[in-house]
């Protein structure tokens, strides 16, 4: 059992959590997650590491509302136990002073982005931060973000905050202004990072992604979350999150995350309804 | 009763739930049998001297001597010698390839000619564990003086908790690790509910935890706990972890969606209890045309558990002929009778998608058998021309699984061998690293339950030698020279 210590809304459907796991912050490092279930019956969620700190024993969640185990923790708070928190999973982020270092954010990506930065940035790395959502609402972490990067560019699609356009707009525009980009970092929805990984192919910039297909013991066990990338078909838990994004099979990965649609539909509905006779 | 009479008796048979109301439950699909049919079926037993199925059993546990117990009506006794050998008589009583084991030179089938008219060994040691647990009369063994020695188990398989079982007894406090949030291996997330009550394997756990052993679940060596550190804060290590690693066949369209590893739909399925949803939260696909690809006990309760979820058809395809079929007996006829259909001598080469990515049909090519191979089985070899398009909408691959690589992978001083294993002695479970034994699946690769507990029982007799002698190189004299330990 862990403990939820606090809970803080920074973003439409989206909360930030302190969980209570020692053994996890100890050992964590940047670009690993969690498999969280949060009450018996439950599914097995992962959730990126947002955070953690050590000494307190605790490690940062940071969960969009998308279906009814993110909505049912949306309605936990400080004091609520999570059944199960597994980890520390999948491969740390390969770290390093990479010279100038691109970070795209897309939406809910920039929760499994801040880790990564953090750790280039301490490693010396020059970081430019493009923090990308559809509008001004669904921007987060911008602070958090801002501490750890060289430069910070906020963007959303529809112009409500920053620079209107798409996260390759923002790329582009910074190839124009003449910034040569060592290496890329893109994390968000899977078309996001498709298109910047097309983009960042054609300039010839290599780029890191973190994949999220569905998992379930997120220890390699099951192959639900294989990915093609290249030739080879990986698991993304042990042998991933990142992956070289230039490789990656995106439509695969796409169409794979979509499986259990109708189903995930039915479970959430299910849960509203439970809720509602709870009343 | 004289050898005559003994032999006259028929097997008893055990009443069983009909394949039309089995396929719409979870519930176990043999009902085990009462105290009198338990004890007729051990009349059949002749006392042979030399008894071939205490031979054939891979733990040994002496079968005339509980058969003669149960015979008399003495089950107290006959569980007792059972748990001599074997900590988990009600799983293997039902899961042990007993055709290939005990049963298999059992006397009476040989007389009768007949395999399956050998002694219902596994029948009556299911009945004897499920009696004991039944009247609440389960003996707790006594646990030696503590020893102050602290040993942890890595994995909580049949391995795992035979190691954990056997230590604590000798006085040594136990810490098992669990990557899941279940204790039980595959018997929890792989093998069905219909074959093997979870319910079974939690007593067990729960009986393992009254007796002092320490269960830390979610929890993932080489990950959440380093093998390093682990072995500083432990004076022994046995690694369990099993063979968790689901091969895939290298066909083009295997990442089709409607595509799952046996492992996947099986947890899915058990460990997540996935036919209660969305009472529970985790999904299955469930396809009306299922075919599972394989001829094991896996492929057997896939093709099973997809008819359990709804399937109007649940095809196997097997490259070999049905006598190959490495499954137990008893699983095959129990998932014929339930309609699953055996598509024999056939190979698949390729998966067909429909435009939103689903698996649509698999391309089969037909198989002819040439020679024996290295495995004694006669060899496939495809028949040119034959390939033809079976249609379907989800495919299960069973083709086996490989040593789990966690624990390989993120403490490379153990040394494999080059299938991915661990490389251990055989009478002693050591691996290359001192104090690090190892044994199950992930040495001997997917095998059975039971040899898993043998091995589990060869490690923790050894690491008991280790911990009182502090001997390493020649352990295994150590081990002689404790002698008759068990
Ligand atoms: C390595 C990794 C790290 C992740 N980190 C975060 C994070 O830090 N914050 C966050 O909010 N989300 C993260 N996710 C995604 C998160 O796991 C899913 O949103 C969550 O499982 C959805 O569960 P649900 O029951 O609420 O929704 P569901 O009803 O199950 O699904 C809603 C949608 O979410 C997607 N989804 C479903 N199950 C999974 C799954 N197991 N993994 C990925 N996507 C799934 C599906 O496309 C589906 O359409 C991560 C995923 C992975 C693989
Ligand atoms: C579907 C299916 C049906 C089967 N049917 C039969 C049958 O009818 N009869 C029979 O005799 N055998 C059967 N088998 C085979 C049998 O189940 C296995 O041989 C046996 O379970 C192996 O036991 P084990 O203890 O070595 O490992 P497992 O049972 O595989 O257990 C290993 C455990 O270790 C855990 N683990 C792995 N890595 C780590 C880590 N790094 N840290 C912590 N924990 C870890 C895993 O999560 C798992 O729980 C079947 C197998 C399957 C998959
Ligand atoms: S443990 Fe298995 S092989 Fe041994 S007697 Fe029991 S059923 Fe037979
Ligand atoms: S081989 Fe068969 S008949 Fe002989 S002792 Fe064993 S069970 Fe009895
Ligand atoms: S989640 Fe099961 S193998 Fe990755």
């Amino acid at each position: 059992m862990h403990q939820i210590l606090s809970r803080e809304t920074i973003g439409p459907d989206v909360c930030r959590y302190v969980v209570e796991a020692p053994e996890i912050a100890r050992r964590r490092k940047p670009g690993q997650f969690v498999i969280v279930r949060i009450c018996e019956g439950g599914e097995r969620i992962p959730l990126t590491i947002a955070d953690a700190d050590p000494q307190a024993g605790t490690i940062t969640l940071i969960v969009q509302t998308v279906g009814k185990s993110t909505l049912q923790m949306s309605r936990m708070g400080p004091g609520d136990l999570l059944a199960d928190v597994a980890g520390p999973l999948g491969r740390p982020t390969h770290i390093g002073n990479f010279g100038t270092v691109v970070c795209v954010a897309g939406g809910i990506g920039a929760a499994p982005l801040f880790p990564i930065v953090q750790a280039l940035h301490l490693a010396g790395s020059r970081i430019v931060t493009l923090l990308c959502a559809r509008n001004a609402d669904l921007l987060i972490m911008e602070e958090d973000l801002k501490a750890v990067s060289d430069e910070l560019i906020v963007m959303t699609d529809d112009g409500s905050r920053g620079i209107r356009g798409l996260s390759t707009d923002g790329i582009r525009m910074l190839v124009d202004r003449g910034l040569a980009i060592d290496h890329v970092f893109a994390i968000g929805p899977p078309v996001m990072m498709k298109f910047v990984c097309k983009l960042t192919g054609e300039l010839g910039i290599p780029t890191t992604v973190s994949l999220n297909p569905i998992m379930i013991d997120g220890t390699g066990m099951c192959g639900g979350c294989r990915v093609t990338v290249g030739d080879a078909t990986k698991f993304a838990c042990v042998d991933g999150p990142e992956f070289d994004g230039l490789q990656v099979d995106f439509d695969e990965l796409i169409r794979r995350l979509g499986a259990y649609k109708d189903r995930e539909k039915e479970a959430l509905e299910h849960f509203r309804s439970d809720c509602r006779l709870g009343q | 009763m004289d050898a005559k009479e003994r032999l006259a008796i028929p097997p008893q048979p055990m009443p069983e739930q009909s394949p039309h109301e089995r396929i719409g439950n979870q519930r176990e699909v043999p009902q085990g049998y009462g105290p009198e049919a338990a004890m007729k079926e051990a009349c059949r037993c002749v006392r042979c001297k030399r008894p071939f199925c205490t031979e054939g059993c891979p733990v040994g546990i002496d079968i005339p001597g509980f058969l003669e117990a149960v015979e008399k009506g003495d089950f107290a006794l006959g569980i007792r010698i059972i748990k001599r050998r074997n900590v988990l008589p009600a799983v293997c009583g039902r899961v042990c390839p007993q055709e290939a084991q005990c049963q298999l030179g059992c006397t009476v089938g040989k007389f009768h000619h007949d395999p399956t008219k050998s002694v219902g060994i596994g029948k009556i040691e299911r009945f004897l564990a499920d009696w004991e647990r039944a009247t609440g009369k389960v003996e707790m063994p006594t646990k030696a003086a503590p020893t102050g020695r602290k040993i942890a188990v890595v994995g909580s398989g049949p391995a795992g908790l035979t190691v954990a079982g056997d230590m604590i007894v000798l006085g040594h406090s136990v810490t098992v690790f669990e990557a899941l949030h279940k204790p039980g291996g595959v018997l929890v997330y792989g093998i069905p509910e219909f074959r093997l009550p979870k319910e079974i394997v939690s007593r067990e756990a729960e009986n393992l935890k009254a007796l002092g052993v320490e269960f830390r679940l979610s929890t993932v060596v080489g990950r959440t706990y380093p093998m390093e550190e682990v072995l500083e804060d432990f004076d022994a290590v046995f690694i369990g972890s099993g063979a968790g690693l689901p091969k895939f066949m290298g066909v083009p369209g295997e990442n089709l969606l409607g595509v799952f590893s046996a492992n996947e739909y099986l947890t899915r399925a058990n460990l997540m209890r996935a036919f209660d949803f969305p009472a529970n939260d985790t999904p299955i696909f469930r396809g009306r045309k299922v075919i599972t690809v394989g001829g094991g006990n896996v492929a057997m309760d896939c093709a099973r558990t997809a008819l359990r979820m709804g399937a109007g058809r649940s095809l196997i395809v097997y490259r070999r002929s049905e006598t190959e079929l490495p499954a137990r007996i008893e699983e095959v006829h129990h998932a014929k009778e339930e309609g699953v259909e055996f598509h024999l001598l056939q190979a698949p080469l390729e998966l067909i998608g429909d435009e939103r990515g689903w698996v649509s049909g698999m391309k089969i090519e037909k198989m002819g058998l040439g020679e024996p191979d290295s495995s004694g089985r006669r060899r496939p070899i495809p028949i040119k021309g034959s390939e033809f398009v079976e249609e379907t909408d989800s495919v299960l691959v069973a083709i086996g699984n490989s040593p789990n690589p966690l624990i390989p992978s993120s403490y490379p001083a153990v040394e494999t061998n080059r299938w991915g294993g661990i490389v251990a002695n055989e009478a002693t479970g050591q691996t290359s690293v001192r104090g690090v034994f190892a044994g199950g699946d992930i040495v001997l690769g997917a095998a059975t339950v039971i040899l898993a507990m043998g091995q589990g029982r060869i490690a923790a007799r050894a690491m008991h030698a280790y911990l009182l002698t502090g001997r390493w190189d020649d352990l295994e004299q150590a081990v002689s020279a404790q002698g008759g330990m068990q």
